[in-house]
């Protein structure tokens, strides 16, 4: 997986569990808190939405690491790879 | 629905904050099941058919309603924490209310669902107060959507920048009709929730009235694998070493679920734990129904959506000494929202409600209880009918009228268990749902969030304070 592919993977997940939020032009490098309107609640449904579509597992002391897309991208990427080397 | 008497958490009572609650669990995977008494969904904001007529119970109208787009309020919270997409709700928005104060409604103050009308009301009513009365909304502004500032007098905080109290009560009225289980005064931070709900946000209603929430609510349960029991109440709580160990259900039958909400209200739920507990002073209501074979406008009405009034010089929110308190109350035009271009309501709807005496409405026979109502149900309605244009002719709303329906603080008890009738739960609140026993928490009134937005605010916070994010600091 790309870090461009994983970024989709959190935006489709954002997208879903806040539909109101414009997407258009949401900045990489930017905290998703400081362009969005997410609270800690929605960090839990990003969370439980990763486990659930697929099957990565993140601990809460990793929240942080899903500050910003470009950090999902940094975290998340060798989880999904290391995930599809195992299959 | 039943697969088994085991659960990650069970919810006691299915009204919209335990099902708001079940659905958030139920999404994140829980074993979750409902358990209901009465037979039918809603708690205090249910519906009923009479003779082929849908009623409404509790809903006058959905508070909290606020246009698309607008963002960071309770509304936009549940409907993204549920995964309910907006026009699943099809809430349609108020033409518009308002406070009607003094013997003949000589005091007015009209408002919407756009803040600005009431502020210019104010400015042109209480020019004195207007700077005092912005100050008041811009710190409503900046305090959370849960309140907070307990054991706060909301008439202290208001009375440092208002100093006229006609214009204090006329704008207390109206939010303590709607959800104080206080007498006379307000916390201050129920008065901002309620505050933010009626005056900031505004009033909307489906079409086909609050069904077509509970249809929504429930279709998302079930599919997110939630289960429900029916006619399937919850007779006491075992306790063993600070915990709940099971719950023992009107069947006898024993459930054992890691987790328990309670939506049924603090006492209600003490009283299940075999605490002994005195319910406290509560506040009911009485309501008038009048179903009306044209809409109120053809009466000479109007388009009121909702019109709060009180004939007295001061406002008084106490549970009354008889059997309703005539001088104030609430008239409900369901007609009167925006469905849009060419959709009415079949039928006109004339709803009057006022506070209500429970003891007044107890330990009467079934001829004497018919009685009382019989004789009350003209005078509500004449009470109300001061405060909106004279009928011509003066039995114009007799003549319209083709069925009736009125409830009481004993109807209220008897579908929904909630003691003495109470509408919006015991006086204290208790913000953080915590019960003496470490795993039951309370959801619903009196966890201190109310109106139907607030209810499910309520279940979606309790769910995931008490049960998610707790899960996931342990793991």
């Amino acid at each position: 997986m790309t870090n461009d592919e994983c970024k989709k993977v959190v935006l489709d997940i954002i997208a879903d569990i806040a539909p109101d939020e414009d997407l258009s032009n949401v900045k990489p490098d930017v905290r998703l808190r400081d362009q969005l309107q997410l609270d800690s609640m929605d960090f839990l449904d990003i969370v439980m939405e990763l486990r659930k579509r697929h099957g990565i597992e993140v601990p809460e002391a990793d929240y942080i690491r899903l500050a910003s897309l470009d950090s999902c991208a940094e975290y998340l990427v060798p989880k999904f790879n290391a995930l599809a080397a195992k299959s | 629905m039943n697969s088994g008497s085991e659960y990650d958490v069970a919810i006691i009572g299915a009204g919209l904050s335990g099902l708001a609650a079940g659905i958030r669990l139920a999404h994140f995977g829980k074993r979750v099941c409902i358990f209901e008494r009465h037979n039918a969904v809603g708690g205090l904001n249910s519906f009923y058919s009479i003779g082929g007529r849908k009623f409404d119970v509790g809903l006058h109208a959905v508070t909290n309603f606020v246009p698309e787009g607008v963002k960071g309020t309770p509304l936009g919270k549940i409907l993204r924490q549920l995964r309910i997409d907006r026009d699943e709700f099809a809430l349609c928005p108020q033409k518009g209310s308002r406070v009607a104060f003094g013997p003949r409604g000589e005091h007015e103050l009209h408002f919407s669902n756009d803040f600005a009308l009431l502020e210019s009301e104010v400015a042109a009513r209480f020019p004195r107060q207007i700077d005092g009365f912005r100050g008041i909304a811009a710190h409503i502004r900046t305090m959370p959507l849960a309140g907070g500032e307990a054991g706060t007098s909301a008439r202290g905080f208001i009375r440092r920048s208002i100093d006229d109290p006609l214009l204090e009560d006329m704008l207390l009225c109206p939010l303590m009709f709607y959800g104080s289980a206080r007498e006379d005064d307000m916390d201050l931070g129920q008065f901002s929730i309620m505050f933010r709900a009626l005056y900031l946000e505004g009033f909307a209603r489906p079409f086909e009235g609050v069904r077509v929430m509970m249809r929504v609510l429930l279709e998302k349960y079930r599919a997110a694998g939630g289960e429900r029991r029916m006619k399937c109440g919850v007779r006491s709580i075992v306790s063993r070493e600070g915990r709940a160990s099971a719950l023992v259900l009107d069947s006898g039958e024993e459930i054992q679920a890691t987790h328990v909400l309670s939506s049924i209200g603090s006492a209600e739920t003490m009283a299940l734990m075999g605490a002994k507990t005195t319910a406290g002073r509560t506040l009911g209501y009485v309501e008038t129904i009048s179903v009306l074979d044209r809409p109120p406008s053809a009466l000479g009405w109007g388009s009121d959506t909702i019109v709060f009034f009180n004939d007295s010089e001061r406002f008084t929110y106490r549970d009354p000494t008889a059997a309703a308190d005539l001088r104030s109350g609430i008239i409900c035009f369901p007609n009167n929202f925006k469905y849009g271009e060419g959709r009415e309501l079949k039928e006109g709807f004339f709803r009057v409600t006022c506070l209500a005496n429970y003891e007044a409405w107890t330990g009467l026979t079934p001829e004497a209880y018919r009685a009382q109502k019989a004789a009350l149900f003209p005078e509500v309605q004449r009470a109300a009918m001061r405060f909106l244009p004279r009928l011509d002719p003066p039995d114009a709303l007799s003549r319209a009228t083709v069925a009736t329906d009125m409830f009481t603080p004993t109807t209220v008890e008897k579908y929904t268990g909630h003691f003495r009738g109470a509408i919006y739960g015991a006086a204290d609140k208790h913000p953080d749902g915590r019960t003496p026993l470490s795993n039951v928490y309370l959801c619903g009134t009196d966890q201190g969030m109310l109106g139907i937005v607030g209810s499910m605010l309520s279940g979606i916070s309790m769910a995931n304070q008490h049960v998610l994010q707790a899960q996931q600091g342990a793991s």
